[in-house]
């Protein structure tokens, strides 16, 4: 195999109609399903799922469902209602503010954040993040807690476990709560839900079991992220929503997914893994990258790990 | 060998539930799933507070915490570095 940095390169309007293909299979065949809700946040990968069920199933049979919180950055309701005008798809917003508050989830959270951080309160934002430097160090996966002041000075500490798991279960209520309106509208209707994660989130475990996890079909957890920005183009999603940056829009304050999981960008992190899968030698992906031996090999590392350690999240009920 | 004796039978009682014999001294946590992310906080926790020492973020590290020989290695060093 000749291996350059575009080997990774997928062909949009196949790939496009293979996906629609299945999907409509899926959904009216398998299913019995007269159409198709998606959880619409205004990034990449629910944009692209919104636009092949538009494609695929007729924009009338479609529903964009937006999930705001307190948390969420306003920019995601704006683009997310472009996203949902570019391709004619009726929208409805719900606010999960009153719901989160009252499942007890910014007070636990902001409980395990004061025992860190006892200054911590309302007009601090918080974040957890691993360690971004992969290239240059192999650190294991261990969460930061960082918090801002509202003189925009920064502190960080490595979370002791009882706070993590807190925070953690914490902020999982939100995506939880999304899926449980996300079937409300679908069953109401008498929908499917269409998940939106894709492969770098489904192998890697980036997504919360019975929260975004939880969906009907999950059509693009085949394709890398590289992947769903290619397709993101060919299905003309908005510019806006292509330029962004992949964030997770889960803690308060802003977080790229690269610091919160995934440690290096997407363009050498989705071809390396390419590589690998397709039993590239490591020199040549080394070479195709301009990245040395051991930089290969320590991203190779942290996705082996992260697949192994996240395996639970992808088990059915034993 | 008294401190990775401790540090064993940590491993087996949180870890392996008491099945011991999956554990050789170069029996790599992360390669065999037996530790994974929550578990590498749990083990640097029971370092520290056992042990008295504080591990720094660039200390955590597959060389250092990968297996019980590489944890013998590390705590020595951080223990010698600590007399001085």
């Amino acid at each position: 195999m000749n291996f350059t940095k575009d080997s990774i390169k997928i062909d949009p309007a196949k790939e496009f109609e293979k996906i629609s293909t299945k999907l409509r299979d899926d959904v009216t065949k398998k299913l019995k399903k007269r159409g198709a809700v998606v959880g619409i946040s205004g990034g990449i990968d629910s944009s692209v799922v919104l636009a092949i069920c538009a494609k695929t199933f007729g924009p009338e049979r479609v529903v964009g469902v937006m999930l705001p919180e307190n948390d969420s950055n306003p920019d995601s309701l704006e683009l997310a209602t472009k996203l949902a005008e570019k391709f004619n798809v009726k929208y409805i917003v719900e606010n999960m503010t009153d719901a989160l508050a009252g499942f007890g989830c910014y007070r636990r959270r902001d409980e395990a954040i004061k025992n860190v951080f006892p200054e911590y309160n309302n007009n601090y934002k918080a974040k957890i993040t691993l360690p971004t430097n992969l290239l240059e160090k192999d650190l294991l996966n261990v969460f930061q807690l960082t918090i801002i002041a509202p003189d925009g000075s920064t502190k960080s500490e490595r979370l002791p476990l009882k706070e993590y798991l807190q925070i953690v279960a914490a902020s999982n209520f939100k995506q939880r709560s999304r899926m449980s309106m996300l079937y409300y509208h679908a069953e109401s209707r008498n929908y499917a839900v269409i998940g939106t994660g894709n492969k770098n989130e489904h192998e890697q475990g980036f997504f919360v079991k019975y929260g975004d996890g939880g969906a009907d079909i999950k059509p693009i957890t085949h394709l890398f992220k590289t992947q769903v920005f290619q397709l993101a183009e060919y299905l003309e999603v908005p510019d806006e929503i292509r330029k962004r940056t992949p964030t997770t829009d889960t803690y308060s304050a802003e977080q790229t997914q690269e610091e919160f999981f995934y440690r290096v960008p997407f363009a050498i992190l989705d071809t390396v893994w390419f590589g690998w899968e397709n039993n590239v030698p490591v020199e040549k992906i080394a070479e195709a990258l301009q990245l040395t031996k051991s930089n290969v090999e320590a991203i190779i590392n942290d996705i082996q790990r992260k697949i192994r350690t996240t395996e639970y999240l992808r088990m059915e009920p034993l | 060998m008294s401190q990775i004796s401790a540090v064993k039978e940590f491993i087996i009682e949180n870890f392996l539930f008491g099945e011991e014999d999956q554990l050789k001294l170069d029996t790599d946590f992360f390669d065999q799933g037996i530790i994974d992310s929550t578990g590498v906080v749990e083990l640097v926790s029971f370092l520290e507070e056992t042990f008295n020492i504080s591990i720094d973020d660039e200390e955590l590290i597959p060389e250092n915490l990968s297996s019980l020989k590489n944890i013998d290695v590390f705590l020595q060093k951080k223990l010698n570095h600590k007399v001085v």
